[in-house]
């Protein structure tokens, strides 16, 4: 079995789930200069209810082919009026605000969120119902699911849409010119609270799809796993640079193939000393690094320009 | 002309030390009023109250005075825990005195504050919280994971049987008799900490009405007008984050003495929000505020465990968690607070504004970084 | 371009400030392009131009704020190129900001006061232990900072907080924080901004007494009459260029200046 490349495969397709969290967290840092520490709080809202829907409509008798959808459409709108919610409460009254005051109520909703869930759901994992028979593909010795070629498909097409409707629709377009300049995209007619409205509606249907992906990844879903997968997430938007779309698709698949192949050969790099455990502190170094000698990430406009 | 003018730092500080006079009658007095109206539990939790108390000061005069979001500030915490619990435990057979490894594990970890912040400091403030975040998990994976190949943090299950604090050679978990009185370890740990805590308030308070205080609140207010004043921001804002991460330090080796046992599971991401939230609840740079934050958010948990009986009573079973609703209740604060009263439950008279955006340029001027117009 | 090539510029001896040939580019965008200017010990200078001239953004190059993208200049002979506005200001270079920037929520007192951080010592330690040196020095800034309150005319407001002021104090209170850092060369970004005539009168009365007291002035504003009255010399930008320098009356007779400030014909 070839290690090198089976690091590769796994690393792209956590990477593509990173990317598509990341995703949400430069949408709405390019249009509102904010990061939105509740994010990863809404992937895991998504993941939360898809798992427990799609488990009682399997338990029911619903097929699978109607359950999945049913199941994701749940949780695309538990998520967005959650992130809808969030927007409004939390942010829209605190706009002009010092940067450090929205911060601060993120991490508040973060931990509303968290304990909600935790209060709903219980302490204990959530377990993927097995509703897809897994099977396993030999690719040039390296192995592959059908589960992972699934989910890289979903997140490749979801991809894909948002870049068709931030480039080619009027939305998308209102989202561009807001993003540039706020106050002259108020200027030129454009609605700009519904734009930010509508930029925590997408992001937050990412998050959702991302939150199914990722349980089905894992096989569990529990109510801490949106933090530390939301910090990972805004590292890959960094990565990328922050603001920019199509960097947070890099910065996220980068991420996923560094954890993956750090992983893998930490423990021959540094003679032993440090073993796989360490594999969420690539994430970190990242962005540490990133922040301190590159602000701006390996896309990512001069953010100070616009000013 | 000098003479008539009112003279308001002298006379903040006068009030300052009047309130220090009546609160240090009353507070010699508390455990013992506190254990026989509550029990000896509480006498603990008044421990962790001061305990906190130190650490809330600290962080404050990275966030309240210069300003600057720090999210890992549990990292400095940890060190200076972890820093004595390794010198003076079984874990390496290493006992070395307390005195002498406490002073040290703050110089420790002020040297890992300088380390952090020396490269991200110039940072714009949400980036700088995040970084600070990024590192005080680097920490904690570091603290989980360093059991082998060397086992220098014994890992997840952390080190036991931590030496206790001794003065004298007597150790302060036992009891001891004085003047008839009997002192048991929660009431000697209470009056060592509340002189410790007295000291770390005299100099944040003495900090604050300095030179280099006025620096740390110019450069909260405006960093391009604090540096074209002639102040090297970059340093003075190092050293609010090395002065931060000190008493953090000197909190986590108390800590670990106190505690007699310390794991990665104390320096969680939450502990740095907890503190965090003592410091915006309390009052921002204030530094009453700040220690009413502290002692109040202690002992809400605490009181919160009452929840569970009372939910028994009520509704006939424990239908939520209290330690589960204890947090909830943190966030919903955090929220609140920032909402409606973004000063704090007690500002500062003088300062009661600072967060709150009334004033347009002012946020603007805040949101220029210092050579952000250049790059 | 060296410190010790020769020096243009109004009269004699070594110039206080010399700037020689400064340009600066943002991306495409030439905000100053080869500006000369000197400026002599016990002068005032003003620096006149229409909107968007780059008079504001040749202060940030004098001060530190902006690094010229050629071109170099010296304070005293020293170059100032690469050092960081706190190093400006440690040599004698004070200035206040256009869009007023005070510490808004401290006193007007501290405002000062943190203008006397770069000529005293105290660290952390004398803060803590403040033995009779850092007891001292607090109440000499004290003291000082008073005076040069009462010398701006501020001196009853000393506790209050410099966000309540009204918009001509806290331009004379800028005045002040600037002068705590005993500049030999105190540039100042439209003083008269916003202010009435009386307020300006006022002004003109400050400005003589700062330069009496020794120390030289450079400022850009507006005001044409205060300019006159106030400048021993006035320079002109614009569009990023230097277009005129030299004594107020013959300024104003210059053909390119009225040209830049009226449009073409009104002459």
């Amino acid at each position: 079995m070839d290690v090198l490349l089976q690091q590769l495969i796994n690393g792209l397709i956590l990477g593509s789930l990173y990317a598509l969290v990341a995703l949400g967290y430069t949408m709405v840092y390019g249009i509102l200069e904010l990061i939105n520490f509740a994010h990863g709080e809404i992937v895991m809202v998504g993941a939360m209810v898809s798992v427990s829907v799609l488990a009682a409509l399997t338990a029911a008798g619903v097929p699978v082919a109607l359950a999945l959808p049913l199941a994701l459409a749940a949780a695309v709108v538990v998520c967005v009026v959650t992130g809808v919610l969030v927007e409004r409460i939390a942010y829209r009254p605190l706009r002009n605000a010092p940067r450090l005051a929205p911060l601060i109520t993120a991490i508040g909703v973060s931990i509303v969120l968290q304990n909600l869930a935790m209060i709903f759901w219980g302490r204990q994992y959530l377990s993927f119902p097995p509703v897809i028979e897994v099977r396993v593909y030999d690719v040039l010795g390296a192995t592959v699911s059908n589960i992972q070629i699934l989910i890289l498909v979903v997140a490749a097409l979801t991809m894909g849409g948002l870049l068709l409707l931030v480039n080619r629709t009027r939305l998308g377009r209102a989202m561009r010119a807001t993003a540039q300049n706020r106050e002259v995209a108020g200027l030129m007619g454009v609605d700009v609270n519904r734009v930010i409205a509508a930029t925590f509606i997408v992001g937050s249907a990412l998050a959702a799809v991302a939150g199914l992906l990722i349980a089905s990844y894992y096989g569990i879903a529990h109510y801490n796993m949106g933090f530390i997968l939301g910090l990972k997430a805004f590292s890959a938007a960094v990565l990328g640079g922050i603001g920019n779309i199509p960097g947070a698709l890099l910065g996220g698949l980068l991420l996923g193939v560094i954890e993956s192949l750090g992983a893998g050969y930490i423990g021959d790099l540094t003679g032993g000393f440090l073993g796989s455990h360490y594999q969420d502190i690539f994430a970190f170094l990242i962005l540490i690094l990133v922040l301190t000698f590159r602000p701006s990430g390996l896309l990512g406009e001069r953010v100070a320009d616009r000013a | 002309m000098i003479g008539l003018l009112p003279d308001r730092l002298y006379r903040d500080r006068r009030i300052a030390w009047a309130a220090f006079g009546v609160l240090a009658v009353l507070l010699i007095a508390l455990p013992f009023l506190v254990e026989a109206g509550l029990g000896r539990t509480w006498v603990r939790i008044l421990d962790f109250a001061m305990l906190y108390v130190m650490l809330a000061l600290g962080l404050n005069i990275v966030v309240g005075f210069a300003g600057l979001l720090d999210l890992g500030y549990v990292a400095f915490y940890a060190v200076g825990a972890y820093f004595y619990a390794i010198l003076a435990s079984p874990q390496f057979g290493l006992h070395l005195p307390f005195w002498a490894l406490l002073p040290m594990g703050a110089g420790i970890a002020c040297l890992f504050g300088v380390l952090l912040g020396a490269p991200t400091l110039r940072l714009r403030g949400d980036y700088l919280a995040i970084v600070t975040l990024g590192f005080g998990e680097i920490i904690r994976i570091f603290l989980n994971n360093l059991n082998a190949p060397v086992n220098v943090t014994n890992g997840p299950q952390g080190i036991n049987m931590i030496d206790p604090v001794r003065i004298g050679g007597h150790a302060l978990t036992r009891p001891i008799e004085i003047l008839g009185v009997q002192i048991s370890g929660p009431h000697a740990h209470y009056y060592l900490f509340l002189g410790l805590t007295l000291l770390v308030i005299f100099a944040a308070i003495r900090l604050q009405h300095s030179r280099i205080g006025r620096a740390w609140a110019a450069i909260r207010e405006d960093e391009v007008a604090a540096e074209a004043m002639g102040i090297h921001t970059r340093n003075v804002k190092l050293l609010a984050f090395a002065m931060g991460a000190t008493f953090g330090g000197l909190g986590g080796g108390l800590f670990a003495a106190f505690q007699g046992f310390v794991s990665p599971e104390s320096f969680t991401l939450m502990e740095s929000i907890m503190i965090l939230c003592m410091v915006v609840l309390g009052g921002m740079g204030h530094i009453p505020g700040v220690i009413l934050g502290a002692v109040l958010l202690t002992m809400l948990p605490e009181a919160l465990r009452y929840v569970g009986p009372l939910q028994q009573e009520l509704i006939g079973r424990v239908a939520v968690d209290p330690s589960d609703l204890r947090m909830l209740l943190f966030g919903v604060a955090l929220v609140l607070v920032m909402l409606f009263r973004p000063q704090g439950l007690w500002p500062s008279s003088m300062r009661a504004r600072e967060l709150r955006p009334d004033n347009p340029d002012q946020v603007r001027q805040e949101q220029e970084s210092l050579y952000d117009a250049e790059r | 371009m060296t410190p010790s090539a020769e020096r243009d510029g109004g009269g004699g001896g070594e110039p206080l400030l010399a700037a020689r040939a400064v340009t600066k580019r943002f991306g495409g965008l030439t905000a100053l392009s080869e500006v000369s200017l000197t400026v002599q010990v016990g002068e005032i200078v003003g620096l006149i131009g229409p909107n968007g001239a780059g008079k504001t953004t040749l202060f940030n190059c004098f001060t530190g704020l902006y690094h010229p993208s050629a071109g170099t200049v010296h304070l005293e002979g020293r170059p100032l190129a690469g050092l960081k506005p706190h190093a400006v200001a440690a040599l004698g270079l004070a200035r206040t900001f256009q869009n007023i920037r005070l510490f808004a929520n401290m006193s007007v007192l501290e405002n000062v006061m943190v203008g006397r951080h770069v000529r005293t010592r105290a660290g952390v330690l004398g803060a803590v232990l403040r033995g009779p040196r850092t007891r001292a020095e607090e109440r000499s800034i004290r003291e000082r900072s008073l005076d040069l309150l009462d010398g701006v005319g501020l001196g009853g407001r000393a506790d209050q907080l410099a966000r309540h002021l009204p918009y001509g104090d806290q331009r004379r209170l800028e005045i002040a924080r600037a002068l705590a850092t005993e500049p030999k060369l105190l540039a100042l970004d439209e003083p008269a901004a916003g202010m009435n005539h009386t307020e300006t009168a006022a002004l003109k009365g400050l400005l003589e007494t700062i330069r009496g007291r020794g120390v030289t002035l450079l400022l850009i504003e507006h005001d044409v009459r205060l300019m006159m009255d106030l400048c021993d010399r006035v320079a002109v930008l614009d569009y990023g260029r230097k277009i005129a320098d030299g004594p107020p009356e013959q300024v104003q007779r210059d053909p390119a200046v009225i040209e830049a400030y009226l449009g073409a014909g009104a002459a």
